[in-house]
């Protein structure tokens, strides 16, 4: 039990990792990631909305949606759940951390269609987990977005610092060191199968 | 087939009402209240957030007004009629702007400096600085490299002969090139002000003559023909008090080198 969950945690974190391995999430991604706080925020906050997404996503399929027979109508709920959610985050990011609120800026109304909180929503009903596995994986999602924001705002502020052909400035320079650090993360295909081998 | 539409129809939009409600009722608790007259004054600011008022931004220069009693005339960029619109709201007598302009303080061109040395490195003043203070023969003087250019967000300052030029008529005295400038040259002086020592360098006046032949030599003859006493020599380079010069400009007449030069 324990070691599946870990391994879901680590597979999610690592091996696939939404940003990097998946591609989802990008607007993020590449648009708070040019300082280390506010990648940081946004990195805790999209772990917020997953959680909070996941917990009420999962009952909602399971007890709602399958039990109408309602299936179909899994992604138009979800978004109108998650919609509501980033709203209800925004609320209390205003009211207890005024500052991360303001440096988050319009990135977190856009929360709401960051299709990574959609993507583990649905995957974890379409990979069947159970609502623990589903909360370990958002969590585990969530840590991977934090974690590739991290590394990526550590990558930019090096860019910052280097003269770069003019041509490149700005967006394509960025574009082509998300690459290199996607590919880096591609050096972890198949080794969570072999964690406890 | 209806009933089935009705049950979806139904579940959705429960789903959405429960949130609507449940948002409703948290926007109610951890409701944040903003002082109206905040929201004003900060509809009146431009929203450049230059930071030229000397607060963070807009926002916090708008809380400072109300607050704590900041000045009504600090937007530069906005002028009197900002500063006319806040001290409206704020009920106070408005005072006019006094709006500021870049100076740089060097007239080292490429002909008054030689280089000491080839730079090759990084073509900014801030890395350029960083080895022997610069390439220029003057330590003090301006690089020439454009940081400030690059940072002026009016286009107002140009690269000429190795030596940054502020155009007075683009220049809104937001203070970017200021912060910017690794040799510290750039100064803000009140529009008013019009004849100005354009020069930085602090060396003794033997050694100043043979790096820039443009530099203030500390000979002390504008602190002589000065009538209102306004110029005083320190660390061998000249001073003017602003308040106390009437732009006669007669130091600028006999400056030997012509690093006193008034503004048009």
């Amino acid at each position: 039990m324990i070691k599946n969950l870990i391994i879901i945690l680590m597979s999610s974190v690592l091996v696939n990792n939404y940003v990097l391995s998946r591609f989802l999430g990008i607007c993020p991604f590449l648009g708070v990631s040019k300082k280390l706080n506010q990648a940081t925020g946004m990195g805790i906050a999209v772990i917020f909305v997953m959680l909070m997404a996941s917990a009420v996503t999962w009952p909602i399929q399971y007890y709602v949606l399958n039990a109408l027979g309602l299936g179909y109508m899994q992604n138009i709920t979800f978004i109108l759940v998650i919609a509501a959610l980033v709203q209800f985050t925004e609320i209390v990011l205003k009211k207890f951390l005024p500052a991360l609120h303001k440096s988050l800026g319009v990135y977190l109304p856009l929360i709401t269609t960051n299709c990574a909180v959609l993507g583990v929503t649905i995957n974890n009903i379409n990979d069947g987990y159970t609502f623990v596995e589903s909360m370990v994986s958002s969590l585990g999602v969530g840590l991977g977005f934090l974690l590739a924001m991290v590394l990526f705002s550590g990558v930019r502020s090096r860019i910052d610092e280097t003269e770069i052909p003019e041509s490149f400035k700005g967006l394509p320079v960025t574009l082509i060191a998300a690459s290199f650090v996607s590919l880096a993360f591609f050096g972890f295909a198949g080794i969570v199968e072999n964690l406890f081998a | 087939m209806l009933p089935q539409i009705l049950i979806a129809l139904a579940i959705v939009g429960g789903i959405g009402l429960i949130a609507a409600i449940l948002l409703a009722i948290s926007s109610y608790f951890f409701n944040v209240p903003e002082d109206e007259t905040v929201i004003k004054v900060r509809a009146c600011l431009p929203g450049a957030n230059c930071g030229a008022c000397g607060y963070a931004g807009c926002d916090e220069y708008a809380k400072a007004v109300v607050k704590d009693n900041a000045k009504t005339n600090l937007c530069i960029p906005g002028a009197d009629s900002v500063a006319a619109e806040v001290a409206e709201i704020m009920g106070v007598s408005a005072e006019d702007v006094i709006e500021m302009v870049a100076v740089v303080s060097c007239t080292g061109n490429c002909e008054a400096t030689q280089n000491k040395a080839l730079y090759q490195g990084v073509n900014t003043c801030k890395a350029a600085s960083m080895i022997y203070g610069g390439p220029a023969s003057c330590v003090y003087g301006c690089l020439g490299c454009g940081d400030c250019a690059n940072v002026c967000p009016y286009n107002a300052i140009c690269v000429k002969d190795g030596l940054a030029y502020i155009n007075r008529n683009l220049c809104l005295g937001c203070g970017l090139c200021v912060k910017q400038c690794p040799k510290g040259i750039i100064k803000l002086v009140p529009t008013t002000v019009k004849t100005l020592v354009l020069c930085s360098n602090k060396e003794k006046g033997a050694v100043a003559r043979k790096n820039c032949k443009n530099a203030c030599i500390g000979c002390k003859k504008c602190e002589l023909v000065c009538p209102e006493e306004a110029i005083r020599i320190e660390n061998n380079l000249s001073y003017i008090d602003y308040d106390k010069c009437t732009r006669c400009g007669k130091c600028a007449e006999n400056c030997p080198t012509g690093c006193i030069k008034c503004a048009d």
